[in-house]
């Protein structure tokens, strides 16, 4: 296909920024829709392009299709930048992904944003945040991935923060800015090692001189961890990963988007793009796969006890992100990105139905909802479906990818492998708890301030929810018989088999203690045979440390941030430039006119005195000339 | 000889000045046109150059639009002017915040022909600066800038004026000083006060009357102070708080690369074996103002003050680029200089219209004036998101050049670690940048400022054009490092 179409892929969202922004925004503020129409069409034109695109990989047998560079900035003998694309089986996986996420979003937020006054806004940013990781997906080098990088951080602050004068969405989106940035400090940091020592930024000459060997261990180690040390602030891992449960501040699709395609999508996507640097450094690998398999169950422990529905959603991203890492640091790029590339449905889908939810109810606590079963059954029937697809049941989606996960997790890192098999059991648990609480019983209310009865959200909502619940099903089919993984350039296209899965110990385990944990929500949220009241007393201070998400916002913000560094280490300079260093400024001027003044003293204008110190001088010079001469 | 760009990039601001202030009965409109056109044809000048200007591979290291005449034979003293990849930038840099400031003091009405006579000299000063060749006018232009300085803030400043205006003279006359004393022991060791000779011809060539790195020390303390570097800073805070708008946009966005110009022009250009014997040490001052800038900008509770501060901060990296050495680093510390100007000058002249418009200053009493007045919310956003070096700014450009650049380089010592150092001020930024954003236009309304305008069509233009060249420079910073690495080549020994 021509190359200047997969410009096109990025550059339509883009366009339809610039032309909200300077055109509708000004000119048609009375007829916001039109703000959404621009942003679906360039989307979907962007969609169907990446689909040819995807095709004309596949027919490339996986390799990259040539697009021709632009020069950006040349110093002869010291640095060349390149703008180029690059096009191959990991891109081409991940357009679709961004580009049919952000098409359903975009559609249902039609229907959610309807009469915000930000409409227009709203629209723009969401162009711009598409195009942003586009862009980043597209780019085929470090530079342009990590100027991509940063304006996905930009927007995800922009839409974060998109009801600004609320304060807490103003903090939440400024929270998610800075610790994004302390892990963007690490990927700058390997990318100008990475250079230094190889000459280069091209993702292809890297990949290059990383397999042959070119790049010595300890470097190429440092340089691994600095990249993933940005990967670690994007996709949420421990210990960068307060920022996500914050980020549902902002309007509920953008939470879609960001925990499905787009923003925490990043940081997997580029372990994945460097996945070379990484393969050839065995601590890099380890360190990977620790900090994916621990972030896995430590998020989903806090996800037990989370009350707002968006909440527990967010700590089952952060959780899960952490299976896509312990994927990329147990088996390779194909297990974790097809893990993204199923998760990016199912979660988009259960943040649209948490949205639906709230539409309906004015609230996400799920102890002022119940009930909902009855008057929204649509969002019921999806919402229900993504989570089996999230808790990993056979057949749907999240089971196959979740398997290959724990399978080769098992294989290399065993320790690893019990953790995640506990989080399956949390998984299913926290979402199953979430389903009984929110649409189980009876109905509680609602907001306080919520008016009338609930109702079903209006079509435009509900169709972008239908579509991802059926990707949510049939997504995983894509390698029931390994062409996913042939099509990643990973083994040789041995399939599990739809039925033939179900013969194998492994993945029969993990089924039973995803049905376990199902089945022992039923058991409390559903059935009452246990009372949750009860349970929570039996672990009481364990609950405590679970709720208060083990402290770690209290030890950042309050004991480090403001404590030790803004009121402490700061305020201690800030009293030293005013204090010493400007002191120091004052004092000399002061002992300057202080001095002056002394000196003044002998200035009497009497002048006898004068005369006679005159005589007085005199007097010693001739002596000395008479007695020294 | 061709047609003088530069002698009248230079004069024409000081004919304006000479026309506003001896021409009888002046209105106050016709004040502000003469400025505006004695700025805008300057600008024209340094654009026609600009497009002129030779950037093919034979043009490294050789000064353009030059004018030599004798000035003081006696001395060997001559008038010389002349642009390359190194100043022209700046050249440019300043003739565009020339006619900025004139826009953005449309509005004064206090003593308006003295304030427009001084602010053209003011401009007409640091242009001779960026364009002299000859070390005595140099001096010269370098000293002339400090007298209309004085009375802008003195006269036109808030706050504690006075002392803010006569702490930026005794410190700028310190380093004056030291200068002097450089200059004239450069003048005693070769006879010549060319820049150009005395660099072609090497200083260890002559027979030098001090050590040579006493010169350079001497030479480097008077930049230090404009720059500035820690701990020769604190004018700087004092004077941009007190300074107006205007005059603090000029302060932040041309006045301190004089320092960095020297520094490079002088210091590494006469000097190259002395900047590499200290360059370690230069480079720890470097990350130290960074981080130690950042730091105390963290703890700032006044708007001007904040940004001041971010501005030591910033001229960090410029200094951490030049003492780096390599091509790379000193092309990103001239883009910085560049880019910190149009970004801080804007920055400043949003700030000012923010105080003008709320009459208030404090951070701890601003809030949610997104509200009221969301195009200079925006507006304000865009330069702190180029200050905090989001890619597609200029901001970006030019501290990765710097970090590049510096971390790269094999010639000196601990360059390494400083550098990463030095990336981690980047964090920082984003902190202090985020929180005055927030702290500005976010959060909930406040009923007292539901009287204030947003901004009207004359800032929405001016502030257009800071946006316009920010983005360019970002997007392309091509337009620019063409330029500037035909400038820092001869620098490095290339």
């Amino acid at each position: 296909m021509p190359h200047q179409l997969l410009w096109l892929i990025f550059l339509l969202p883009l366009f339809s920024f610039i032309i909200i922004s300077f055109v509708l925004r000004p000119f048609f503020n009375d007829k916001p829709q039109l703000g959404g129409y621009t942003t679906i069409a360039a989307i979907g034109g962007s969609f169907v392009i990446s689909v040819f695109a995807l095709f004309a990989v596949m027919a490339n047998e996986g390799h990259a299709l040539p697009v021709p560079d632009i020069e950006w900035v040349l110093i002869e003998g010291g640095l060349s930048i390149h703008l180029g694309l690059l096009v191959d089986s990991l891109t081409a996986v991940m357009l679709i992904v961004v580009t049919l996420v952000s098409l359903m979003v975009q559609i249902y937020s039609q229907g959610y944003m309807h009469g915000d006054p930000g409409y227009h806004r709203y629209f723009a940013f969401m162009s711009l945040f598409t195009a942003s990781m586009l862009g980043l997906v597209l780019a085929d080098n470090l530079v342009f991935m990590f100027v991509f990088w940063e304006g996905v951080g930009l927007c995800s602050y922009l839409l974060i923060g998109f009801w600004f004068h609320k304060p807490s969405a103003a903090n939440a989106a400024k929270k998610a800015f800075i610790v994004t940035r302390l892990g963007d400090f690490g990927f700058l940091a390997g990318i100008l090692a990475l250079y230094f020592n190889t000459g280069t930024f091209d993702i292809a000459e890297l990949h290059h001189l990383a397999i042959t060997g070119a790049i010595s261990g300890t470097i190429l180690t440092w340089v691994a961890i600095g990249i993933f040390s940005g990967a670690v602030g994007k996709s949420a891992q421990f210990p960068l990963h307060v920022w996500l449960p914050d980020a549902m501040e902002g309007p509920t699709p953008v939470s879609a988007l960001i925990h499905a395609a787009t923003m925490v999508a990043a940081g997997v996507f580029l372990v994945a793009r460097t996945f070379p640097l990484f393969a050839h450094s065995m601590e890099a690998m380890t360190t990977v796969a620790i900090i994916g398999g621990f972030t896995a169950i430590f998020a989903a422990s806090i996800g037990l006890v989370m009350t707002d529905i968006k909440r527990v959603l967010a700590y089952s991203t952060i959780s899960q992100l952490g299976y896509m890492m312990l994927g990329l640091g147990t088996g390779g790029v194909a297990i974790g990105i097809f893990h993204l590339f199923n998760h990016a449905f199912f979660k988009a889908l259960l943040f649209l139905g948490a949205g639906s939810v709230n539409h309906a109810t004015g609230t996400f606590d799920m102890r002022q909802m119940g009930g909902l079963r009855k008057v929204m059954p649509w969002t019921y029937a999806t919402f229900v479906i993504a989570s089996l697809s999230l808790a990993g049941v056979w057949p749907l989606a999240g089971f196959w990818s979740k398997d290959e996960i724990l399978a080769s997790s098992l294989e290399s890192q065993p320790i690893l492998f019990y953790l995640a098999l506990i989080t399956v059991f949390m998984t299913a648990f926290y979402m199953f708890r979430a389903i009984f609480m929110t649409f189980g019983g009876e109905y509680r209310g609602g907001a306080p301030e919520a008016h009338g009865h609930p109702h079903e959200s209006p079509p435009v909502m509900v169709v972008p929810m239908v579509i991802l619940a059926v990707l949510s099903v049939v997504s995983g089919f894509w390698n029931v018989g390994g062409q996913f993984d042939a099509f990643m350039g990973h083994g040789g296209g041995h399939g599990p088999g739809f039925f033939t899965v179900l013969t194998h110990p492994l993945p029969l385990l993990s089924l039973m203690v995803a049905i376990l944990g199902i089945v022992l929500a039923y058991a409390v949220y559903s059935a009452k045979w246990l009372s949750a009241e009860k349970l929570r007393g039996m672990f009481g201070p364990l609950h405590t440390m679970l709720a208060r998400k083990y402290w770690f916002d209290e030890l950042y913000e309050d004991v480090f941030v403001r404590t030790s560094m803004l009121n402490g280490f700061f305020a201690g300079l800030q009293q030293f430039d005013t204090n010493v260093v400007d002191g120091t400024v004052n004092g000399v001027a002061d002992g300057t006119i202080a001095g002056g003044r002394a000196v003044r003293q002998i200035q009497t204008g009497q002048l006898q005195l004068y005369g006679l110190f005159i005589g007085i001088g005199i007097l010693a010079i001739i002596l000395s000339v008479l007695f020294l001469g | 000889m061709d047609f003088p760009y530069l002698s009248l990039i230079i004069f024409l601001p000081i004919a304006g000045a000479i026309l506003i202030a001896f021409i009888p009965d002046l209105s106050q409109r016709m004040v502000r046109w003469i400025a505006a056109v004695f700025t805008s044809v300057p600008l024209l000048l340094a654009l026609i150059m600009f497009v002129s200007f030779d950037r093919s591979s034979a043009a490294v290291g050789v000064m353009q639009f030059e004018e030599k005449v004798s000035w003081i034979a006696t001395i060997n003293a001559n008038y010389h002017l002349g642009v390359d990849g190194l100043n022209l930038p700046l050249v440019l840099l300043m003739a565009f915040l020339g006619l900025m400031v004139v826009l953005i003091s449309w509005k004064i009405d206090l003593r308006v022909r003295e304030y427009f006579a001084w602010l053209l000299l003011l401009e007409a000063s640091i242009l001779g600066v960026f364009c002299a060749l000859d070390l005595l006018l140099f001096f010269l232009f370098w000293e002339i800038e400090v007298i209309p300085m004085y009375f802008l803030i003195s006269i036109w400043g808030s706050g504690r004026k006075e002392y803010s205006a006569i702490k930026y003279v005794i410190f700028t006359l310190f380093g004056s000083a030291m200068m002097l004393t450089g200059i004239l022991s450069l003048y005693f060791t070769t006879g010549s006060l060319s820049m150009l000779d005395i660099a072609g011809a090497g200083i260890g060539s002559f027979r030098a009357v001090i050590p040579v790195a006493a010169m350079f020390f001497f030479l480097l303390g008077g930049f230090a102070v404009k720059l500035p570097v820690f701990p020769l800073h604190t004018w700087l805070p004092d004077a941009h708080t007190d300074a107006p708008t205007a005059v603090s946009v000029v302060l932040a966005g041309a006045l301190l690369k004089m320092g960095g110009y020297g520094m490079i022009r002088i210091c590494l250009g006469i000097f190259p074996e002395v900047a590499l014997r200290f360059a370690s040490l230069l480079a720890i001052f470097a990350v130290f103002t960074v981080l130690y800038g950042a730091a105390v900008t963290l703890r700032q509770t006044d708007l001007k003050r904040l940004i001041a501060y971010s501005s030591i901060s910033h001229m960090g990296y410029v200094f951490l680029g030049i003492f780096a050495l390599t091509q790379v680093s000193l092309t990103g510390a001239t883009l910085q200089m560049f880019s910190h100007g149009v970004i801080t000058g804007l920055l400043f002249a949003v700030a000012g219209l923010v105080m003008h418009n709320t009459e208030e200053r404090n951070l701890s009493k601003l809030g949610g004036l997104a509200r009221q007045m969301p195009v200079v919310a925006i507006i304000f956003s865009v330069g702190g998101l180029g200050a905090l070096g989001l890619p597609s700014t200029s901001g970006f450009a030019a501290e990765f050049l710097v970090f590049l650049g510096s971390f790269t380089s094999t010639m000196v010592v601990g360059i390494k670690v400083l550098t990463i150092l030095a990336v981690l001020g980047v964090v920082l930024t984003a902190g202090y940048i985020l929180w005055l954003v927030q702290r500005v236009f976010y959060g909930p309304v406040l009923e007292e400022f539901n009287w204030v305008s947003d901004a009207d069509i004359l800032e929405k233009v001016y502030a257009g054009c800071f946006i316009a060249v920010i983005m360019l420079v970002g997007i392309y910073p091509a337009i620019l490092t063409d330029v500037i690495k035909l400038g820092v080549l001869p620098m490095v020994g290339g």
